[in-house]
């Protein structure tokens, strides 16, 4: 007890910077077995969330959540409105934004980057505030009930210590999960999206591999053939701290607004 | 799997999986591979990725149709009309491959005037007797011209199941029959090929299929664009074929258009069997199976001349071939059994064999059980009061049994029939006493799988199993030890088999695991000898036979399953051990062993032309080498190695001297493939379209309605609709999902794969939903003559109404993973599902019947309690683990 | 979000990821000497060479032991079939072994009980070879008009799918060879 509190105060030095890694999600060759996710439960000791039938095609897991770290989303798109019979899937997971809100909104300094660039969720540290909940624009954190702290994806930090790949990507039977250094699946995937394009999979895109907008880019990136809506991903995610800057200016033009109005008030009543 | 038999030689995979990345074209028909096969998916992707065209055809679309490049929804179980459009389009515009359908195939042969095709008959062949509903044996009616025909009296009754080889190959005495090169002869092979599918056009296959003409002719294009010389296509199945009294037919249809294609035996090419069971292939080939010994050898029956091993291997004998060897299989097999007791003077104990008399297998035998007529029964790993076709019938079958033992790991189905099911059992009116004896699982016992491409690969016992928890070798081992010593004193010469049987696996020393710790359990046997004693030794001096070569007649060798031969070739060489990769050749030849003679693709002659040199450098496999005069190139040639392409046999030539240097089919007796099969299927020697046996469609192509061999079981519990029974309109199939297995033992318990699919479900399209009145997301109930299921309904786009001649026709899908065991429960697709037998191998017919729905829930809604979810993670640490390592996850435990 | 092949603000991002880069080192985060320590918990595993049980396919698996326990179940890297992949059933393979559920009790049900009742191994094993020898001494038949039938048809076995091939070699040796039973059936057909 006492050495565990010891340790809080300890500065112990950092481990050695490594190169970025991060996941690319190609979803054209997802087939939608889910083994990303029993593997990630696997390695990480995940309980089930619980057996409800959604009916929402194959998709029961409906989202990710602090005990589901891998989704997989289903997307029918049959019939006589389309073009083309597509069944789309995709295996969300938590992007480890270059400039991550979650990280930012962390005041304990819980969460961290950390040698391999992955935003993580320090155990031993999280208070369980839950600021970093409201923060991440793609609902990827949540609460436990039982322990109170925010989990999410680590991007198996464990087993990268190791010199192992994430189980998601282990497991994964086509490929469909890459991971790898970032600039190595920038470039992999640039190159996958023009292999698309000359096949005539003209929706083929990447999302989240550059910074777009007040948004960071994603070191865990997608290759999409719709819409980012159609996946349930923001078109347009925000990073609250993007704004601070015209926030506080806006405060702070109010505040002295307030200070000049009530100064003639209670000027003109003396 | 006699339909790849009767058309190569082998009842297995022609190919391995890892072969499908080199294929240009690869149909995917009868399995849902994506979903039920994930990881062996990867390869057809591979291809895809490759430019490889990929072709879904299946009732339902699926996450495999999702992938392919080209989908085509077909009405379930009329494949072979899909399949007799492909073959007559390949045909008709001659798009063949010439060189190699005239070399290696028996198109030229001629065949006896006796016989008369379907086509003229009204759908039956020439032979049939209505009132039997059998045919004369084939051997007089359908064999090669010049045959002899006066059939021996013995000839196997249609009621045993012959997927024995050398069944299959012997009916063909002369190794080169008659035959016309030109072709032209009407009554050779080719020409009768082409009258039987000529009816078989575009618009009569879409009008049975409820597809369009276009559909046809698009996916035979793209198999013939990518067949020749120079590209090959494959052909994927799975028991989406199997299971229809029409499933060995469909297979034969695919090996006919692969042989006229010219795609057996050439990498990307082939025919791949997807298997269910992680050692389905290796419990048929070592066979836990009624009709057969080890390595294909016929069990002996009553019912043909087998009294005396002389009777028997003059029956069963087989000149030309590779099979012509099989005595000395035998032989061997029987000193492996029987031992010192075998000598030739007993006919090394072939009399110790038990004789079948009828049909044993599965289905017709708990129907025997249902009546009472079966008092003891084993279930080791199987669960048929959940997945056993008319699961009710099983159940009710289980409840007549005086004893019966569970070896599982769970209480499934099987185990708690007694107590639970839809049928509300009362445990005080069922007498059944009952053994659950808990099994040991994969990781907690040595022994080996033999996989879907027929490849051995050994699993390491990691840790003890727990408590009583023991593996299936140890108590077979050990009742086997027990029973013996009950009868030790017995002088009967009906136990002296038994006394006899050598048993003895005893370990030479304490187990040691993995870790370096001694085993708890002392008396577990030592697995490697078994496999040693399948894998063959000489009896002299108890040394490992190699090869299966070297196999003798007289008693000097023995060996457990001669096509096992070489798995275990020298005292400390386990080769199903072997986990080294060759990065230079994808066959990886020393990953595991790949019977027969670690040989990963069959027929792999047919990858050269008939001079020996390969059909072109993109598809190069096996050649001959002309300076070293032998066969070299990625794998083991199936062939015999010296044997140079120009060998021409001499005259009365028998065995392999026999066959010429140009015939990869080896198994054969005239060395070529079957586009039509003298010999192997009792329903006829050309895939022929009948209707499922509950179909609301009349046959469109012929009088005959459905096949006309396969059988229906009576029984009270076993009814069937009417042909087109207008209360019956629609089509089901059964199914699988990915996140499940089978019926539920091996998923339904765990909490991670159950959230995954949580409860039971059945695929309607929104026309179906709307004209029953039923909700997405809402219950309906199925219904069949056998049963009804409440389940809920999955209204999607993916099921599609069929335009079948002109009628709207809707199908449904029915994933068969639930029942009353487990932390699901739900309606058993089973249940609904009728015993009617495929006349050839038994199988019964899940993935067609007719079937009834309506919105709303059974009234007498029966509710088995689901298991109270397993606590998980089970927070034990991980250990010798510091905190800093243990799993991330373990902070808590979910809603479950 | 939406990035086309090639971005258009390259230059811009590339300067804004220089500086974020900088502030993400790891000379700037609050490391806790847990995140220190940390390394995967097969670090010093035994890896036992294992296969999947479920499917056909024969996906090669790793079994990794620790302290006599097995602590981890994946996708062997090595295998020509699976490299390292598996399917989620595979990826279950563990929870499929180390489960809760599984029952490590003989279990009895006498006839017309209503219960189970747990029972020595050795107990189960005497019984189960008696009612053998009773079934098969009751109905072996040897030959029927002068053919040898040398068989008893009204004991079965079933099952052998799922299980190794030395235990169906056992099986039809024992059962079959030894003791003269048929009707042994396995999944092959269904």
């Amino acid at each position: 007890m006492l050495e565990n509190l010891a340790r809080v105060w300890e500065r112990p030095e950092p481990p050695q910077q490594q190169e970025e890694m991060g996941f690319f999600t190609d979803t054209t060759l997802c087939i939608g077995c889910k083994a990303c996710e029993v593997a990630c439960k696997q390695w990480n000791q995940l309980p089930a969330d619980g057996f409800h039938w959604t009916g929402n095609s194959y998709d029961n897991t409906t989202m990710l959540s602090d005990t589901t770290w891998r989704h997989v989303a289903f997307i029918e798109q049959l019939g006589h409105e389309v073009k083309r019979d597509r069944w789309l899937m995709m295996s969300d997971v938590c992007k480890h934004c270059v400039q991550a809100p979650c990280q930012e909104a962390c005041p304990t300094g819980s969460i961290i980057y950390n040698e391999f660039g992955n935003v993580y969720v320090q155990q031993d540290i999280c208070n369980g505030c839950g600021y970093c909940v409201a923060a991440c624009p793609f609902g990827v954190l949540d609460r436990n009930e039982a322990d109170g702290c925010a989990h999410k994806c680590t991007l198996c930090y464990d087993r990268q210590k190791d010199g192992l790949k994430p189980a998601c990507a282990k497991a994964c039977p086509t490929e469909s999960i890459k991971f790898g250094p970032i600039t190595k699946l920038h470039q992999i995937a640039r190159e996958r999206v023009e292999q698309l394009h000359e096949r005539g999979e003209n929706g083929a895109y990447l999302y989240g591999a550059d910074a777009a907008g007040e948004y960071s880019a994603l070191n865990s990136f997608f290759l999409l053939l719709d819409k980012p809506s159609v996946y349930n991903l923001p078109e347009a995610p925000r990073r609250p701290a993007a704004r601070m800057k015209t926030n506080y200016l806006v405060s702070f033009a109010t505040a002295v607004g307030l200070a000049v109005v009530s100064a003639c008030f209670f000027g003109r009543r003396e | 799997m006699p339909g790849l038999g009767a058309s190569f030689g082998r009842g297995a995979a022609t190919t391995f999986q890892e072969d499908l990345q080199n294929s240009d074209c690869i149909l995917i028909m009868g399995s849902n591979m994506a979903e039920a096969h994930p990881v062996g998916f990867r390869f057809p992707l591979k291809a895809r990725e490759r430019g490889a065209k990929l072709i879904h055809v299946d009732p339902r679309f699926t996450r495999t149709s999702a992938m392919c490049n080209l989908y085509v929804p077909i009405r379930a179980g009329t494949d072979i009309a899909f399949l007799g459009g492909l073959i007559n389009y390949v045909i008709q515009n001659d798009r063949w491959f010439r060189e190699y359908v005239l070399a290696y195939t028996n198109a030229a042969t001629l065949i006896s005037d006796e016989f008369v095709d379907a086509d003229e008959l009204g759908g039956v062949f020439s032979g049939y007797h209505a009132d039997k509903r059998q045919y004369e044996p084939e051997r007089k009616r359908w064999n090669y011209k010049g045959e002899p025909t006066n059939v021996p009296a013995t000839e196997t009754p249609p009621e045993i199941k012959n997927e024995s080889w050398s069944e299959k190959a012997g009916f063909i005495e002369n190794p080169e029959p008659p035959s016309d090169p030109t072709l032209q002869n009407p009554k050779c092979v080719f020409q009768t090929v082409k009258r039987h599918f000529a009816r078989y056009t575009p618009e009569m296959v879409a009008s049975i299929c409820g597809c369009r003409p276009d559909d046809i002719i698009r996916v035979a294009e793209a198999l013939c664009e990518n067949s020749g010389r120079e590209r090959t296509s494959a052909i994927v199945y799975a028991v989406g074929w199997t299971q229809h009294t029409t499933g060995v037919q469909m297979i034969r249809a695919a090996g006919i258009l692969q042989l006229l294609l010219g795609n057996i035996g050439r990498p990307g090419g082939g025919i791949m069997a997807m298997r269910g069971h992680a050692s389905i292939q290796g419990s048929t080939d070592i066979p836990t199976l009624y009709n057969l010994l080890p390595g294909y050898i016929p069990q002996p029956s009553a019912l043909r001349n087998h009294n005396t091993l002389e009777d028997y291997l003059e029956q069963e004998r087989v000149d030309n071939g590779y099979w012509s060897n099989f005595p000395k299989f035998l032989v061997s097999l029987l000193k492996a059994w029987y031992g010192d007791a075998a000598t030739k003077k007993n006919e090394w104990g072939f009399k110790w064999l038990p004789r079948i008399d009828k049909d044993y297998s599965q289905l017709p035998h708990f129907i025997r059980m249902a009546e009472g007529k079966v008092k003891g029964l084993f279930l080791f790993g199987q669960n048929p009061a959940g997945g056993a076709p008319n699961a009710g019938l099983n159940r009710a079958a289980l409840r007549k049994l005086d004893w019966l033992v569970v070896r599982d790991w769970f209480e499934i189905e099987s185990a708690c029939f007694w107590y639970k099911g839809p049928e509300r059992p009362d445990p005080k009116a069922i007498k059944t006493e009952i053994f659950f004896m808990p099994a040991a699982a994969a990781a907690e016992k040595d022994g080996c799988f033999t996989n879907t491409q027929r490849l051995l690969q050994w699993h390491d016992k990691a840790v003890d199993p727990p408590d009583n928890c023991r593996s299936d070798t140890w108590f077979v081992y050990h009742l086997g030890k027990k029973v013996k010593a009950l009868y030790a004193d017995s002088k009967a010469e009906r136990d002296q088999g038994l006394l006899n049987l050598t048993w003895d696996y005893e370990r030479d020393a304490q187990e040691i695991l993995p870790d370096g710790r001694p085993s708890r359990i002392h008396d577990e046997p030592d697995i490697e000898r078994i496999l040693k004693e399948i894998n063959g030794y000489t009896v002299e001096d108890r040394r490992q036979v190699s090869d299966f070569k070297n196999l003798k007649v007289d008693g000097s060798t023995a060996c457990g399953c001669w096509i096992y031969c070489g798995v275990f070739p020298e005292e400390d060489r386990n080769r199903a051990r072997s986990r080294q990769r060759d990065p230079n050749n994808y066959t990886s030849p020393d990953w595991g062993f790949s019977w027969p003679h670690n040989r990963r693709m069959m027929y792999n002659r047919a990858s050269a032309d008939p001079q020996g040199k390969p059909w072109s450098e993109r598809k190069k496999y096996i050649w001959w080498d002309e300076e070293q005069k032998k066969w070299t190139g990625l794998d083991d040639p199936d062939f015999d190695p010296e044997k140079p392409p120009d060998y021409q046999p001499k005259k009365n030539a028998t065995g392999m001297d026999a066959l010429a240097g140009d015939c990869p089919f080896i198994m054969k007796p005239d060395g070529k493939g079957w586009l039509y099969a003298p010999a192997g299927t009792v329903d006829g020697p050309l895939p022929t379209h009948y209707e499922p046996f509950e179909s609301p469609i009349p046959n469109l192509l012929y009088d005959q309605r459905e096949n006309p061999v396969a059988t229906h079981r009576e029984h009270s519990l076993n009814p069937l609709a009417a042909p087109m029974d207008p209360n019956y309109p629609i089509v089901a199939t059964t199914h699988r999902l990915t996140e499940h297995y089978l019926s539920g033992p091996m998923s339904r318990f765990n909490s991670w794969l159950n959230e995954l699919q949580p409860e039971m479900f059945v695929e309607i399209s929104p026309a179906l939903a709307e004209a029953y009145g039923i909700e997405h997301g809402g219950w309906m109930v199925v219904e069949t003559p056998r049963a009804a299921i409440e389940t809920r309904a999955m209204v999607t786009n993916r099921i599609k109404e069929l335009n079948v001649n002109g009628r709207l026709l809707h199908q449904i899908g029915i994933p068969f993973h639930w029942g009353y065991a487990g932390e699901t429960v739900g309606g058993i697709a089973n249940d609904l599902a009728s015993i009617v037998l495929e006349p050839n191998v038994s199988i019964h017919e899940a993935k067609a019947f007719a079937c009834r729905v309506r919105a709303g829930r059974l009234q007498e809604v029966h509710a088995d309690r689901p298991l109270k979810p397993a606590p998980w993670p089970t927070r034990e640490r991980a250990p010798q683990t510091p905190p800093s390592n243990q799993p991330e996850g373990q902070f808590g435990r979910g809603s479950v | 979000m939406r990035n086309s092949s090639k971005s258009k603000n390259g230059a811009k991002s590339s300067i804004t990821s220089e500086r974020s880069s900088k502030l993400r080192s790891v000379a700037h985060q609050p490391f806790s000497p847990r995140s220190i320590e940390k390394a995967s918990r097969i670090r010093d595993a035994v890896a036992v060479t294992s296969v999947c049980p479920y499917c056909a396919v024969g996906c090669s698996q790793l079994v990794h032991v620790k302290g006599g326990r097995i602590i981890n179940i994946e996708g062997n890297p090595e295998s020509p079939i699976n490299e390292g992949t598996l399917c989620p059933k595979g990826a279950n393979t563990f929870q499929l072994t180390v489960n809760p559920h599984r029952i490590t009790k003989v279990l009895y049900r006498a006839p017309y009980s209503s219960q189970w009742e747990e029972r020595p191994l050795d107990w189960a094993m005497d019984r189960i070879a008696q009612r053998v020898k009773e079934t098969r001494d009751a109905d072996f038949i040897d030959e029927r008009d002068g053919t040898i039938l040398n068989h008893v048809t009204t004991m079965a076995c079933l099952g052998g799918a799922t299980m190794d091939n030395e235990e169906n070699y056992l099986i039809k040796k024992f059962f079959g060879g030894g003791l003269g039973l048929v009707a042994i059936e396995n999944q092959a057909r269904i």
